[in-house]
């Protein structure tokens, strides 16, 4: 499903002594198959953009389009169910929202809540479940006796239990220790492939934005401060590091060596595998300083 | 610097009702007066049973705690938690006044301190986290970072002389996490603080003068960071990971680049390379 926002703007609490610009003339595509990484400060509006994905927030001014839907201020936005039952979003610390007596129970309240037979539900609860990593043992637990990680994982099974056409991610991985984080990010990316979906990270990762995006887009202050594609957005970092934001751990190491060797390498590299042969190369080959 | 236990754990164990396994099983350490330990271990290491354990918010089946030379018992408890400070994870759960002044007074007052001490406590612990402008701030006006700091100024209103960091900066965005980290850092060298960090920040940890590897309730090992760092591969095992710089060092080495050892910093590591590479 292709997403679409064109000049958004979105205004809290518009018309009121309280109002605040939260973002302004913010324009993405997203064709479907993208996996578009968005990356920002804590408060560059990175987190009122996602809530536009599924029209939770309808835009004070612009246009937001999703598949066939359009969503405009000033008029009335129906059939926003229909919207919903395909972008699923998995929040940050989505185990928070847990509240059902039962693992099954819990992961069958959405599509059930979208008219998809019990039965159905149940067969798709069993399959999202598989896709995260967990055993049907524990369909009948409570979720609240699980650890943390397990815990993230049927919320996270939750939300693929709708069949989502686009998945949006609020920092899926916060909270996790390293291997849980790197099985969640692989298994979204796995999904991602599988069913052609579209999926929107948002991360304070470089790492995972390197890894897996195809777009990435900066958001400041409200606005996108600049896209592209993620060897596009790396080949310069000083400019990220500029506006106060991390680079990716192998393109911050080759700038610092780059200086200390005052060298320049022929590009940034994104991967240890890439950079480690270059400067290999580079030393054996004898650097002059 | 002699090594004085400020903590010590003799064959503890626990677990928790209805449970079939021990959350902790026969853990035996101590932590010395001054150091900065970090504890480390994969979700369900057991590692924030530890943090509760630590404070007496549980009470071990059996074997024995000393904080501060007293045995942590339902009767000391509460002596002992005026040394022992706790940060938690999560900085909304723990921001109890409506505001920052509010926050940091709370234990003073329920400690009974006149409000004259008060007042200048509250001050001071503020400018120590550098949040001394923010005095008169509600909480939803402040980042996740400034929360954790003003929650650090809490425990240190009390003048405590460990502190515990339980994931506290797990929940924090890149930047928040090094304002926090940079305070306790201050705050250590400044005070003498005992500084006790559960996490599984890698970075974090390489920068903690000791580290415990925590794996099923046990303690799997204990060292310098460079002895932990030189596991390697084990490491990733368990479910952990390695800095960056010890990451990138062994691709180095791979591709016929010859380095003596392990490099925790990539300053070190950068050095080394030019010293020994291509210094002429």
């Amino acid at each position: 499903m292709d997403i679409s926002l064109s000049q958004v703007e979105y205004r809290y609490q518009a018309n009121t002594p309280f109002e605040r610009i939260a973002i302004q003339d913010v324009s993405i595509d997203i064709p479907t198959g993208t996996y578009l990484a968005l990356i920002g400060h804590t408060g560059s509006g990175k987190s009122t953009v996602l809530q536009h994905l599924n029209a939770l927030l309808v835009p004070t001014e612009g246009t937001v389009k999703i598949g066939e839907h359009e969503i405009k201020s000033h008029q009335k936005n129906k059939n926003l169910r229909e919207v919903r039952q395909k972008v699923g979003i998995v929040f940050q610390f989505p185990e928070h929202q847990l509240f059902e007596e039962t693992v099954e129970k819990d992961i069958i309240f959405g599509p059930m809540n979208f008219g998809v037979s019990e039965k159905e539900a149940k067969a798709r609860a069993r399959e999202a479940l598989k896709q995260v990593g967990l055993g049907e043992e524990i369909l009948e637990k409570s979720p609240f006796d699980l650890s943390g990680g397990q815990m993230r994982r049927v919320a996270i099974a939750g939300v693929l239990a709708m069949n989502p056409d686009v998945l949006v991610l609020d920092e899926p991985t916060a909270g996790l220790d390293p291997r849980g984080r790197n099985e969640i990010m692989e298994m979204f990316y796995t999904l991602h492939k599988k069913r052609n979906l579209s999926t929107i990270l948002v991360t304070h990762s470089m790492e995972d934005a390197a890894k897996y995006a195809d777009q990435i887009v900066i958001m400041q202050r409200g606005r996108v401060m600049k896209k592209g594609t993620p060897t596009e957005i790396f080949s310069s970092p000083s400019e990220l590091v500029k506006m106060g934001l991390d680079v990716p751990e192998v393109v911050r190491f080759q700038m610092k060596l780059e200086q200390k060797l005052s060298v320049k390498l022929d590009k940034v590299y994104l991967s240890i595998e890439e950079l480690s042969s270059a400067v290999a190369e580079l030393l054996g080959r004898g650097v002059r300083t | 610097m002699t090594k004085k236990p400020i903590i010590s754990l003799n064959d503890v164990c626990f677990q928790y009702d209805g449970q079939d396994n021990y959350a902790l099983h026969s853990v035996t350490f101590d932590i010395y007066e001054g150091e900065w330990l970090a504890i480390v271990g994969h979700n369900g290491s057991g590692k924030s049973t530890m943090a509760k354990l630590l404070n007496g918010l549980q009470f071990p089946n059996q074997g024995k705690i000393t904080v501060c030379g007293l045995p942590l018992t339902e009767e000391n408890v509460w002596d002992i938690r005026k040394q022992l400070g706790m940060v938690f994870q999560n900085p909304d759960n723990q921001f109890v006044g409506t505001t920052v002044e509010d926050d940091v007074a709370f234990g003073l007052e329920n400690m009974g301190i006149p409000r004259e001490e008060m007042v200048l406590r509250v001050q001071d612990s503020l400018k120590k986290v550098k949040m001394e402008q923010f005095l008169y701030q509600e909480p939803h006006h402040l980042s996740g970072g400034q929360k954790q700091r003003v929650a650090i100024a809490g425990v240190l209103a009390l003048s405590p002389s460990i502190i515990i960091l339980d994931e506290a900066t797990s929940m924090l965005d890149p930047r928040g996490r090094e304002e926090v980290l940079e305070v306790v850092r201050d705050l250590k060298n400044e005070n003498r603080l005992t500084v006790i960090s559960i996490t599984h920040d890698l970075e974090e940890a390489a920068k903690a003068d000791r580290i415990i590897v925590m794996n099923k309730g046990e303690v799997y090992r204990e060292g310098t960071p460079e002895e932990i760092f030189s596991m390697d591969e084990e490491l990733i095992k368990l479910g952990l990971d390695i800095p960056f710089s010890v990451k990138i060092g062994k691709a180095f080495r791979q591709k016929g680049i010859d380095l003596p050892k392990h490099y925790l910093t990539e300053e070190e590591l950068v050095t080394e390379l030019w010293t020994s590479h291509s210094h002429k």
